[in-house]
């Protein structure tokens, strides 16, 4: 039987945050590519703004499949703001040749969109601007798709005033007046099967995830969530599933800018006690 | 070879079970027609979503017939998650449901609670192993794998068979032993997505074509 003991540090103390100390099982974690489309580029940014084209997203796809990502995530960085729905052709085209679970989202609005993209590969739907204009649209994909191709994405930026995390949608542009725990507790009970939280602080900084922000999330709801936002090193994944709580994490400008092989992240997780699946 | 038939009725990654079948060398057939899916060589049921959404779709187009004479002649078939659960007497999400019966024991929600008692993630939602040892699979769709290696869950109910020797195999979650796959002669039943576990789910779709 394997034995973990908990790090807990002073930040961590000042925080207040719960933690176990021992555990008797490895948790078992998810390492997932992010990926921002502005068709015909993959896209990356800083705090979701300030775009730079990095090339053929398949490719990239296709090349994280290969060195043993667990998942695939493509958002459509335009399709809000534009009304275009563009994804469509990217997910056919990768799900060919890349044989894990693809989630697709941005500018997703009706269980048809969705449909669609579930149609041609896609395995969960993420939706974020039109979930928070019209929350019964979760519950709409749950019940038509089902709870496990229904993923909400938040994206928390801290309130300057104080405390606490306000929801954002259209890649971060537009304020929701949404407080972020109140509605990942309330996505939950509409039926969404998960939760892929991102924070527009962290990103793109490569100064870590905004664990707070996990762990208070993951502590109002029993649903899976995705930690994306801020990955620099190693101990800052530690940290999102020990600390925060997440069961997976997203990596974004990280991979797309190969500044740790995957296959470095993954060892270096499993040396830290972490069940990741090693390719 | 004739081609595997996949039961295309609204539920499923119906597209990556095809891809993922046709890249491990078989010929596929996408149909919702009684016949073809009464008298196909070999049979696939995938499904997501909930057991009694998913088993109203196929009444619904007249398939619950049809596959169940399938499933009595012994011929190759492969249930991927919810359609691995419809093979068991019945479920237990919202309400009580009954399946095909051809593994005894009932489909229920997996503990949202770890051997410790402390709370974990339902939906399960991963990669995991499977627990060694628990049957041989040399001549079954796991023909070949390595215990070790992981394939991909996405459920919140799994299957508990009454009979050992109906289980093909199980993985942990967290202390809890969760049903992985089941079999009955040339019927298997798996819970995790074979066509979104990578190499080793190829594998595995090879291993069915060539049952």
């Amino acid at each position: 039987m394997e034995v973990r003991k908990w790090r807990m540090g002073p930040a961590a103390l000042c925080l207040g945050i719960q933690l176990e100390f021992f555990q008797l099982y490895m948790t078992n974690i998810r390492i997932i590519a992010r990926l921002d489309v502005k068709a015909p580029n993959l896209i990356k940014g800083i705090n979701l703004e300030g775009l730079r084209k990095l090339g053929d997203p398949q490719t990239f796809a296709e090349r994280y499949y290969a060195g043993g990502i667990d998942e695939i995530v493509y958002i459509d960085a335009v399709a809000s703001l534009y009304e275009r729905n563009t994804i469509v052709d990217l997910v056919r085209k990768t799900a060919m040749n890349v044989y894990i679970p693809i989630t697709a989202g941005g500018g997703v609005r009706s269980v048809e969109n969705a449909r669609e993209l579930l149609r041609v590969g896609a395995d969960k739907v993420a939706i974020n601007t039109a979930a928070v204009h019209n929350p019964g649209l979760i519950s709409e994909m749950a019940l038509a798709l089902g709870s496990q191709c229904m993923v909400l994405s938040i994206q928390a930026k801290r309130r300057m005033s104080g405390t606490g995390w306000e929801a954002y949608c259209d890649q971060g542009r537009e304020h929701s007046g949404r407080d972020v725990i109140e509605w990942a507790k309330e996505a939950e009970k509409l039926g969404a099967g998960e939760i892929f939280l991102t924070s527009v602080d962290q990103e793109g900084t490569y100064r870590g995830f905004d664990i707070e922000l996990i762990r208070a999330v993951s502590n109002e709801v029993r649903i899976p969530i995705v930690a994306s936002g801020g990955m620099g090193t190693l101990s800052h994944a530690d940290d999102a599933i020990s600390r925060g709580g997440a069961s997976a994490i997203a990596i974004a400008a990280l991979l797309h800018y190969d500044k740790i092989a995957l296959a470095d992240i993954k060892q270096g997780l499993s040396d830290l006690g972490h069940h990741v699946r090693i390719v | 070879m004739s081609p595997v038939v996949v039961i295309d009725y609204g539920s499923g990654n119906v597209f990556s079970v095809a891809t993922t079948l046709k890249k491990a060398g078989a010929d596929v057939m996408l149909s919702d027609n009684a016949e073809l899916i009464a008298s196909a060589e070999r049979l696939v049921l995938p499904g997501v979503g909930a057991f009694e959404a998913a088993w109203n779709l196929l009444e619904g187009k007249g398939l619950v017939d049809p596959i169940r004479a399938f499933l009595i002649t012994g011929r190759p078939f492969l249930g991927i998650c919810v359609g691995m659960q419809m093979l068991m007497d019945q479920s237990f999400e919202f309400g009580c449901h009954p399946g095909f019966s051809v593994v005894e024991g009932a489909v229920r929600k997996i503990d949202d609670t770890d051997i410790d008692g402390r709370s974990h993630p339902v939906p399960r939602i991963g990669w995991y192993p499977h627990i060694p040892h628990v049957k041989p699979w040399s001549g079954t769709v796991l023909d070949g794998l390595n215990e070790k290696d992981a394939v991909y869950f996405v459920h919140s109910f799994a299957a508990e068979p009454k009979e050992p020797s109906s289980v093909l195999a199980n993985s942990e979650y967290n202390g809890r032993t969760v049903n992985a796959a089941v079999i009955s002669d040339n019927v298997t039943g798996v819970q995790f997505h074979p066509e979104k576990s990578g190499p080793v789910g190829l594998k595995i779709m090879e291993n069915f074509i060539r049952s």
